[in-house]
């Protein structure tokens, strides 16, 4: 069949360049990655919303963004090295080229039903790359939101990330940041346990506070149950869910929770619409 | 745009004018079957066909086409099919599936490389003349259609009602504009042969009316059929595979042997495959059998209408010919979530 191009018409599947400004490893499976669309336009996202970043020749996948549109000039992905576009990527260096698509999906709802509340951040192991976003965004409009309170995460002490901002985060006004690891080691002094032994630690207003919770899917179970005893509505907790959005615009099909497209109705849902939907926490 | 009546012999310079004027895809036999394939002479077109393997989709979106070609690590480049073309021989189910996928592809994000196919075709529909095995198109009222085609072929005895209804249909039609009007006993004739169709093209029965399927499927989550029927799945998506308004896709590289280039590549994708929902680092998503099953009905009969606004079967009976294990027939399943437990 005859093959013609044409750049008139809009192709959703069409990604556009972008440059590795800086690639440094982060744990043993894991690097940071800041990135810069060479249009030089910011990349427009919300926090909580996802890229699909390509490697030419390998392929395409789904990443949240890491930073917060607040800090413009470029932007930043934390992949750990398990698929063939992430561990291809760990192999890039600054400089290197990219295709960026998006953002995609429906971010976090920090403009409305979580502006003037307190709010709880629950992330486990990468669960914190998306948060951060998050996180970012609200300590940069810190005067609209109350109390923040973080709680991070993660198998061993050498899989935490973010260490040097986590510890400015601890320096924020009017915040607690507690983090636990499943193992310690012969450093560990902090908290040993899954992420909820770090739950009856903290005093929230679980009427006035918004749950924002990102981890791997066997987390999210524990975590609501024990956010329930504490009195926190379900339509005040929101969690990112992780599908392969593969291509991120509600078509190819992958990424469907029943009837929910995580690429489109998510990747971030309020807690209470997911009581229905028994595939999203599996 | 009229209604004309042709004669075989009409009908067949026709289609040998259309073959030579560019690309035409007809039905033709293939071993004791029938497929959709370039028609290179009017002799080989079949419209008498019961059924095609594949449903003509493949020419709006092919098993593989390639999206964007790349050269070096970034400048992706746009590939679009543009050459204009000719369906010829497409059944009524078919005709519904496609408006279905138009729906699908032209909805929110328009998909580009399905649309300028999708505008190049130009779609000769033509009647059902012998049911297949396993057509239920009359219990999904798809067992005719008046729109969503631009000519219309109804075979009525030893002549063709030939009736076009779109400015595509007429640009194709030709010589056959002088063709004698339809007259009165050839619309009655064609007029009884969509009555039996509706009638006849209904090998299953499904016992509910279509548009009742959301609602049964709301409370059916917990059915024990999606475990009996799943239990003897082989998961080998050939149901995906042969269903016309199955369109789920997966996107890969393909490097050039210079390994300098390539094109980034569209396959089809099927929902029944064991890893369809899995991510990186091999978490599946939908790893029980049954829930792929369960995810395939839900996805035609709810999910679908939620999205498009018809339940996603046309009644063509593919996947319960191409069922290895027979466990593929919706009206079966459907019929059995009437039942008590």
């Amino acid at each position: 069949m005859a093959q013609t191009r044409s750049s008139q018409e809009k192709d959703i599947y069409r990604p556009e360049p972008a440059t590795l400004a800086k690639v440094q490893p982060v744990t043993e499976m894991e690097s940071f990655f800041e990135l810069r669309l060479d249009s030089g336009k910011e990349l427009g996202h919300m926090p909580g919303q996802f890229v699909e970043v390509s490697v030419a020749g390998i392929g395409e996948a789904p990443f949240g963004v890491s930073s917060s549109p607040t800090r413009q000039g470029s932007f930043h992905l934390l992949l750990r090295r398990v698929g063939n576009v992430s561990s291809a990527l760990h192999r890039l260096k600054a400089g290197d080229k990219v295709g960026i698509r998006g953002p995609f999906g429906k971010p976090f709802p920090v403009d409305d039903a979580m502006k003037g509340q307190d709010i709880l951040f629950i992330s486990g192991g990468i669960g914190l790359v998306p948060v951060r976003s998050v996180i970012q965004y609200v300590f940069d409009h810190r005067r609209d939101y109350g109390a923040v309170t973080i709680l991070f995460g993660t198998k061993s002490p050498a899989d935490r990330l973010f260490v040097d901002e986590t510890d400015e985060w601890k320096r924020q006004p009017d915040t607690v940041y507690l983090e636990s690891v499943d193992r310690a080691d012969a450093s560990w002094k902090g908290n040993v346990g899954v992420i909820t032994t770090l739950m009856p630690k903290i005093t929230i207003d679980p009427v006035r506070t918004v749950a924002v919770i990102c981890g791997p899917p066997i987390m999210y179970k524990f975590v609501l149950m024990e956010l329930n005893k504490m009195g926190v509505p379900s339509e005040r907790s929101y969690v990112s869910l992780e599908r392969h959005m593969k291509c991120g615009v509600g078509k190819c099909g992958h990424c469907q929770i029943n009837g929910l497209y995580a690429c489109q109705d998510g990747p971030v849902f309020r807690y209470s619409d997911l009581i229905p939907v028994r595939e999203a926490f599996r | 745009m009229g209604v004309v009546t042709v004669d075989l012999k009409m009908l067949n310079v026709w289609v040998e004018g259309l073959i030579r004027g560019g690309r035409v895809f007809g039905v033709q036999a293939k071993n004791n079957r029938f497929q959709f394939a370039p028609l290179l002479m009017a002799a080989n077109l079949r419209l008498d066909y019961d059924v095609t393997v594949i449903p003509p989709k493949k020419y709006m979106q092919p098993a593989r086409e390639d999206l964007l070609t790349f050269e070096g690590a970034a400048g992706f480049e746009t590939c679009l099919d543009q050459e204009p073309f000719i369906l010829i021989g497409v059944h009524p189910y078919d005709v519904a599936a496609i408006a279905q996928m138009d729906a699908v592809f032209s909805g929110d994000n328009v998909d580009v490389h399905y649309m300028t196919r999708r505008k190049q075709a130009t779609v000769v529909a033509c009647d059902v003349q012998a049911a297949s095995a396993n057509v239920f198109a009359g219990c999904m009222g798809t067992a005719t259609v008046d729109k969503g085609f631009d000519i219309l072929l109804t075979r009525v005895g030893d002549h063709y009602v030939v009736d076009s209804r779109t400015h595509k249909g007429e640009v194709i039609l030709g010589n056959l504009v002088k063709a004698p009007k339809a007259d009165a006993v050839s619309l009655a004739r064609r007029e009884q042969v969509w009555e039996d169709n509706r009638k006849y093209l209904r090998k299953h029965e499904l016992r509910m009316a279509p548009e009742t399927l959301p609602t049964l499927l709301e409370a059916s989550c917990d059915h024990p059929v999606w475990e009996e029927k799943s239990q003897r799945c082989f998961s080998c998506g050939s149901c995906n595979m042969v269903c016309p308004t199955c369109y789920c896709f997966d996107v890969r590289d393909d490097v050039r042997w210079d390994l300098k280039g390539g094109a980034r590549v569209r396959d089809w994708d099927g929902c029944m495959l064991r890893d369809f929902a899995t991510v990186a680092g091999g978490h599946n998503f939908r790893k029980n059998r049954a829930d792929r099953y369960r995810h395939r009905y839900y996805r035609k009969g709810k999910y679908m209408p939620a999205k498009i606004g018809h339940i996603s079967c046309v009644g063509c009976g593919r996947c319960i010919s191409a069922c290895v294990t027979k466990i593929a027939n919706p009206v079966e399943v459907y019929n059995r979530l009437l039942e008590v437990r």
